[in-house]
């Protein structure tokens, strides 16, 4: 490792604050658009298994609407 | 050859393969990117003159790099879905656009905060930056231009022209550091000749740059899966699918 101890990682002699939040904010913005589609396939999946349970039984979906 | 195309068209093709390919893609490109920028971070000597403010450079070199070639994935799904009327490309350039404007955003932004230290300055209109700004906007142009029409075909085919005429300015990013000498430094890295970047900064670098391509594939699939599952909801191959998951 480059730097003598934990706390001169972090401090990066002055320049930790700016490394540090790049890379923060880089993960923040990595883990958005790695989350965001799997949220998206799971919501579309859900309609299509509900419009497909109202396909099969068109008198019990027209009894609960 | 024409089979592939013809694969390559059917969105059940397509979305099983492409979820074949993420089960090892995916987690290879966490993993490789979590040592990439340790590497970077922990294991790099500091850069002699700017200290260890240099070492967001993992990232924002990475970002802006693979936000540039994004674009031309973009504008080339663009044109075969003009050209052929592919609907699988129409798919792949609306998943480009958000990935194109997260990663152009990241260049941005942590350019921004290596400014403050080495530059002294948070933001200049310095050429290279004004362009990535640009690219930015047409990747977010992209994402609204989608949303502001009812009829999809009509969205798409606006869409790929916007993303053809937005390849203009790729050129000009790449460019700008030699046209407009400013802040910005010429290129370090060379394909041909010698790179004037230490091999001890080089390979954690291109490693991170390998890494963000991986990434960008990983997401572009990914947001292409949603998308077919959206548009092919009535189909019986998603129902079935979504039946056997519920």
């Amino acid at each position: 490792m480059y730097f003598d101890s934990l706390e001169a990682a972090i401090q990066m002699d002055g320049h930790g604050v700016f490394v540090w939040a790049a890379y923060a904010i880089t993960v923040a913005v990595l883990a958005l658009i790695l989350i965001a589609p799997r949220r998206r396939a799971r919501r579309a999946l859900r309609h299509a298994a509900a419009q497909a349970r109202r396909a099969q039984s068109p008198t019990q979906a027209g009894a609960s609407a | 050859m024409w089979t592939f195309f013809h694969k390559l068209g059917s969105p059940p093709w397509l979305y099983q393969i492409s979820g074949s390919i993420l089960r090892w893609l995916l987690p290879m490109t966490v993993i490789a990117l979590i040592a990439g920028a340790t590497w970077g971070l922990l294991f790099t000597p500091a850069d002699f003159r700017q200290g260890n403010s240099y070492r967001i450079i993992y990232i924002h070199v990475p970002a802006a790099v693979v936000a540039l070639a994004g674009y031309y994935v973009m504008a080339i799904a663009g044109a075969v879905s003009l050209i052929w009327k592919m609907k699988m490309a129409d798919v792949a350039l609306k998943a480009c656009a958000p990935i194109g404007a997260a990663l152009t955003f990241i260049a941005l932004v942590t350019g921004s905060i290596w400014g403050k230290p080495t530059w002294g300055t948070w933001w200049v209109w310095d050429a290279r930056i004004t362009s990535m700004l640009i690219l930015l906007f047409l990747y977010l142009g992209i994402v609204a231009l989608y949303e502001a029409y009812d009829n999809k075909a009509a969205a798409g085919k606006a869409c790929a022209v916007l993303s053809l005429v937005g390849t203009v300015n790729i050129p000009i990013i790449y460019k700008s550091v030699d046209w407009w000498y400013s802040l910005h430094q010429p290129a370090s890295i060379k394909f041909t000749g010698e790179s004037t970047i230490d091999a001890s900064m080089l390979y954690p670098l291109l490693f991170m740059i390998i890494s963000f391509y991986a990434l960008f594939a990983c997401c572009l699939l990914m947001n292409m899966r949603a998308e077919i599952l959206e548009r092919e909801g009535r189909t019986t191959w998603v129902r079935a699918l979504a039946e056997g998951k519920a």
